[in-house]
C-alpha cells in the first residue's frame, strides 16, 4: 500500500505545484496580496508531499518490497541497511524522486525564511521554483515513477551495482544533487527580477547565500564523487574529464563567477546584467549535466540509465527553461539600469577578470564535453574528447586566473592602486620564488614548468594570508591588537582567505600527485616483495573472507619502511554471486599527506598475483583544499551581513539597535 | 580615464580572454581528439599505423592469451573482422572474453593494435554505447544482458 501512497503523494504535489506556479504568478501580475499569498502554504504542502513520497520509497527499499519494480532491480534482502538506504538514490528514478525532493526543500526554505522578502519578489521566486518542480515531477509520474509494481512478486532482488554500495558514493549524490538544484533559487530570483523589470543591491544580498550554500555543497560532492572514483575504480585516478564529472565541473565554475560577480553587484550595484546572465547559466549547466547524466546519451562509466523516451524529455524541459530564460533575457535585461561606474584597475575589475577566466573556463570544458554529442549526431563520426583537449584548454585559462586571486582582495574598490597591492604581495611572491629554486634544485631537471606550477600554489596560499596579515596589522602592530583586529574582521573576509588558500591546497596537491606519482605493476608469489620509494611491500598470501552479500578474496601486504614495520595492506577482490560480478577493493595507507594505494589485478593459474602499487605523493591535499575552500564558505555564509534572508545590511540594522 | 575608455578597456578584456579561450579550444580540437572505430571500420579505413584511435567491439571467445609479466593478447572482433591487440598491465574487473570493450591506442607496423588503456563494460547492464552502436551496425547485435536476466520474473508493470 505504501508505494501506492508514495505514488498519490507525487500526484498531488504535482497538482499543487501547478497552482504554486500559476495563482502567485497572476497575483504578482494584478497585485494581489491574496493569489500571491498562495506561494508560501502551496511550497510547504508541496514539500511535505514530496517528503512523503519519498519516505515511502525508503520504506520500500528498508522492507526489501520486491513487488516494487524500483526496489527489485536495485536492491537485494541481505544487502546492508546503509546500502538499502543509499540504493534509493542509486538508480535512475530515485534520483530523480532526490532531485524533486531537494528542489522542494530549496522552495519551502525560500517560503520559510523569506518573511522579509518583498511580496511581489516572493511570489515571483516561488511561482519560478515550482514551475520547475511541476516539470520534473510530470517527468517522473510520466516516464520514471519508483512505485511501478510487478503483478507477481519475485523472491529476491537484483542488487544494487556493486560499484555503487560504497560509502563514499552513499553521500556524494545528495551533496551533488543539493549542489545542482541550490542553484534553482539564483535562477529563480534571476526570473522574477526579469519578470518585474527591476533589480537593486538587495537582490544580490538575498541570492549570494544561496549560490554560496549551493557552491559549498557542490564543492564537497565533487571532491566526494573525485575521492570516490580515486579509491574505487583501481587506477589511482582522481579525476578523468568524464562527461559526468564535466557536468558537475560546469556548474561549479559558473556559480563560482556568479559569486564573484554577486559580490560586486551587492557592493557596488554594478554588473547587474551579467550577474542576471550567470545567475541563467549557472542553473541552465546544472539542467544540462542532469539531462547529460540521467537521459544516458554518454559513454561513460556513470551511465547506468539508458532509455532515449527520458532523454527527449528531459531535453524538452531544457529547452523550455534554458531557451525561454534566455529569451526572457533578452528581451529584458536592456531595461535594467547599469549601475556604478569603476576603474579597471579595482577590485570590481579584478572580480572582471575572475569572471572572464573562469566563464572562459567553463566554456572550454562545456565544448568538450558536448562536442563529442554533437559531432556523432551530425556527421556519425565517434570521437572522444580526454585529458589532453581539457588539459590544453584548461590550465592556460586557469593559470593567469590564480596569478590574479591575491589582488582581488588586497584591490580597493572602484579605483585600485596596481602598485601597492603588488608592494604588499612582495612576500607571497618571494614564497613563491624560493619554492621555485627548492623545488627546481630538488628535481635538477625534469619538466620545467612543475617548479614553477609549485611555486604558483604557494603564491595563491601566501597571497590568502597576506589578506589577513594586511588587515589585522599582523607585524606591524603589538600582536594583542592585531588579534583584536581579527576577532573584528568581517566572516566574509576570513571565508574569503580560506577559500583562496584552498585553492593553493588543491593545486599543491594536484601537481604533486600528477607529477611525482610512481607506479610499479608485478607478478608476485607468497613471500615475494614489491618496493616503491622507501617502502617495501611483501605479499604474505591470500584469504577469503565473507561479507554480508559478497565475498572477499583479500591479499596480506606487510609494508616496511627501511625495514621497520609500518602496517599491513589487504586489498581484495569482492564478489558479489547476486550479480555475478566483482569489484576491486583498493587498500590505502596513509603516511602524512602521501598515500600508498595497492590494487588487485587477475590471480594467475600458477598462483602468482598480480598488483598495481602507486605512491601517490601530496594526494590527499586536492581533496583536503576543497574541505578548505568549503569551510571557507561556510564562514562567510555565517557573516551576519549575509545571513540567508537578510534584507537590509547590518549598518541599518545596528544603526536601529546599538545595543545589539 | 572617460567613461567610454573604461567601457573600451573592459570590452577589450573580454575579447582577448575570449580569443585566447577559442584559440587553445581550435588547436586542442586538432591536436588531442581520438577517434572511435570498430574493426571493421579499421580494417577497411587502411588507417595508417601510429595513428590513436579507439576500437570497439567484443572480445573474441578463446583469444585471449598471456605472455610474459602482465603482457596479455587478445582479438576484438564485431563479428565481421577482428583486429590483434595487445596490451601490457591489469585488465578492468569486468574484462572477459565475450564482453564488450574498448580500447585505446595505436596499430603497429606489424598490424597489431598496441593499447595503452583497456575500458570494459561496467555491468552487464550497461554496454559501451560505441561499442553496441557499431555491433548492431555489423547485423550482431545480440542482447546478450536481456538474455541473461530472462530466467528472473521481470515484467515492467507499464
Amino acid at each position: 500500500m505504501i508505494a501506492e501512497f508514495g505514488h498519490y503523494a507525487l500526484v498531488l504535489a504535482f497538482a499543487l505545484a501547478l497552482v504554486q506556479a500559476s495563482v502567485p504568478l497572476a497575483g504578482a501580475r494584478k497585485n494581489d496580496p491574496v493569489l500571491m499569498a498562495v506561494a508560501g502554504p502551496t511550497a510547504l504542502a508541496q514539500f511535505c508531499f514530496i517528503a512523503f513520497a519519498f519516505a515511502a520509497l525508503i520504506i520500500c527499499y528498508v522492507r526489501s518490497d520486491f513487488s516494487v519494480l524500483n526496489v527489485f532491480e536495485n536492491s537485494h534482502s541481505a544487502k546492508p541497511l546503509v546500502y538499502k538506504l543509499t540504493g534509493v538514490w542509486g538508480n535512475h528514478e530515485g534520483s530523480m524522486l532526490l532531485w524533486v525532493f531537494i528542489l522542494s526543500i530549496f522552495g519551502a526554505l525560500v517560503a520559510l525564511f523569506g518573511a522579509n522578502l518583498p511580496a511581489r519578489l516572493k511570489a515571483n521566486v516561488l511561482a519560478v521554483q515550482s514551475s520547475i518542480a511541476a516539470a520534473f515531477l510530470l517527468f517522473i509520474l510520466i516516464t520514471s515513477n519508483p512505485f511501478l509494481r510487478i503483478p507477481e512478486a519475485p523472491f529476491e532482488g537484483r542488487d544494487l551495482n556493486p560499484v555503487l554500495q560504497d560509502p563514499g558514493l552513499a553521500i556524494h549524490p545528495p551533496l551533488l544533487y543539493v549542489g545542482y538544484v541550490g542553484l534553482s533559487i539564483s535562477f529563480s530570483f534571476a526570473i522574477a527580477a526579469l519578470i518585474d523589470g527591476r533589480i537593486d543591491a538587495a537582490w544580490a544580498r538575498w541570492v549570494r547565500p544561496w549560490t554560496l550554500l549551493a557552491w559549498i555543497f557542490l564543492t564537497l560532492g565533487i571532491a566526494m564523487g573525485s575521492y570516490w572514483a580515486y579509491y574505487t575504480l583501481g587506477w589511482g585516478g582522481w579525476w578523468f574529464w568524464d562527461p559526468v564529472e564535466n557536468a558537475s565541473l560546469v556548474p561549479w565554475l559558473a556559480a563560482t563567477a556568479l559569486l564573484h560577480s554577486a559580490l560586486v553587484m551587492e557592493k557596488r550595484d554594478a554588473l547587474k546584467v551579467w550577474t542576471i546572465l550567470l545567475a541563467l547559466l549557472a542553473f541552465s549547466f546544472s539542467l544540462i549535466g542532469t539531462f547529460l547524466v540521467r537521459s544516458g546519451v554518454l559513454t561513460s562509466v556513470h551511465a547506468f540509465a539508458n532509455d532515449p523516451t527520458r532523454g527527449v524529455f528531459i531535453l524538452g524541459i531544457l529547452a523550455l527553461f534554458i531557451g525561454g530564460s534566455l529569451a526572457l533575457f533578452a528581451l529584458r535585461a536592456p531595461m535594467l539600469k547599469q549601475g556604478g561606474l569603476f576603474a579597471p584597475v579595482s577590485r570590481e575589475g579584478a572580480l572582471v577578470l575572475n569572471n572572464l577566466f573562469l566563464v572562459s573556463a567553463c566554456a572550454t570544458v562545456f565544448i568538450g564535453t558536448v562536442y563529442p554529442l554533437a559531432l556523432e549526431a551530425l556527421t556519425g563520426d565517434k570521437i572522444s574528447v580526454g585529458a589532453p583537449f581539457f588539459n590544453a584548454t584548461f590550465a592556460p585559462l586557469f593559470i593567469p586566473l590564480l596569478v590574479v586571486v591575491p589582488f582581488g582582495p588586497l584591490l580597493a574598490w572602484k579605483r585600485g592602486d596596481l602598485l601597492g597591492v603588488a608592494q604588499r604581495l612582495v612576500g607571497a611572491a618571494a614564497v613563491a620564488v624560493i619554492a621555485v629554486a627548492v623545488v627546481f634544485a630538488m628535481e635538477g631537471g625534469g619538466p620545467i614548468l612543475v617548479p614553477f606550477a609549485i611555486g604558483l600554489a604557494l603564491y595563491v596560499m601566501a597571497g590568502a594570508l597576506t589578506e589577513i596579515v594586511e588587515r589585522t596589522g599582523l607585524l606591524r602592530v603589538s600582536l594583542a591588537t592585531a588579534f583584536a583586529r581579527a576577532k573584528g574582521l568581517p566572516r566574509s573576509a576570513w571565508g574569503a582567505a580560506f577559500a583562496h588558500f584552498g585553492l593553493g591546497i588543491t593545486l599543491l596537491g594536484v601537481i604533486g600527485e600528477t607529477q611525482w606519482s610512481l607506479e610499479r605493476i608485478a607478478e608476485l608469489r607468497p613471500g615475494q616483495s614489491i618496493s616503491i620509494r622507501r617502502y617495501d611491500l611483501q605479499f604474505d598470501g591470500m584469504a577469503t573472507r565473507q561479507g554480508p552479500n559478497y565475498r572477499d578474496l583479500a591479499a596480506h601486504f606487510t609494508v616496511r619502511r627501511h625495514g621497520d614495520f609500518v602496517g599491513v595492506m589487504e586489498p581484495a577482490k569482492r564478489n558479489f554471486p547476486s550479480r555475478a560480478t566483482a569489484t576491486t577493493q583498493t587498500a590505502l595507507m596513509t603516511r602524512g599527506v602521501s598515500q600508498l594505494y595497492l590494487s588487485l589485478g587477475d590471480a594467475n593459474p600458477d598462483g602468482s598475483l598480480a598488483v598495481r602499487l602507486y605512491y601517490k605523493p601530496l594526494v590527499l591535499l586536492i581533496w583536503f583544499g576543497a574541505l578548505v575552500m568549503a569551510i571557507g564558505g561556510v564562514l562567510s555564509l555565517s557573516d551576519r551581513r549575509l545571513r540567508v534572508g537578510a534584507p537590509k545590511p547590518a549598518r541599518s540594522k545596528a544603526a536601529l539597535s546599538p545595543a545589539e | 580615464m572617460t567613461r567610454r575608455q573604461r567601457r573600451f578597456s573592459l570590452i577589450g578584456a573580454a575579447l582577448g580572454v575570449l580569443a585566447l579561450a577559442i584559440g587553445l579550444v581550435l588547436s586542442a580540437l586538432k591536436e588531442s581528439i581520438v577517434f572511435f572505430n570498430s574493426p571493421t571500420e579499421l580494417v577497411e579505413k587502411h588507417i595508417k599505423p601510429g595513428t590513436r584511435m579507439r576500437i570497439g567491439g567484443l572480445v573474441k571467445e578463446g583469444s585471449i592469451s598471456r605472455g610474459e609479466g602482465l603482457a596479455v593478447h587478445f582479438e576484438v572482433t564485431d563479428g565481421t573482422r577482428s583486429v590483434p591487440v595487445g596490451y601490457q598491465g591489469l585488465l578492468p574487473d569486468l574484462f572477459r572474453e565475450g564482453q564488450g570493450v574498448v580500447v585505446e591506442g595505436a596499430l603497429d607496423s606489424d598490424g597489431i593494435f598496441r593499447a595503452d588503456n583497456v575500458l570494459a563494460k561496467h555491468d552487464e547492464r550497461y554496454m559501451p554505447k560505441a561499442v553496441a552502436d557499431a555491433l548492431k551496425k555489423q547485423g550482431h547485435w545480440k542482447d546478450d544482458y536481456e538474455r541473461k536476466l530472462g530466467a528472473a520474473p521481470a515484467r515492467r508493470a507499464e
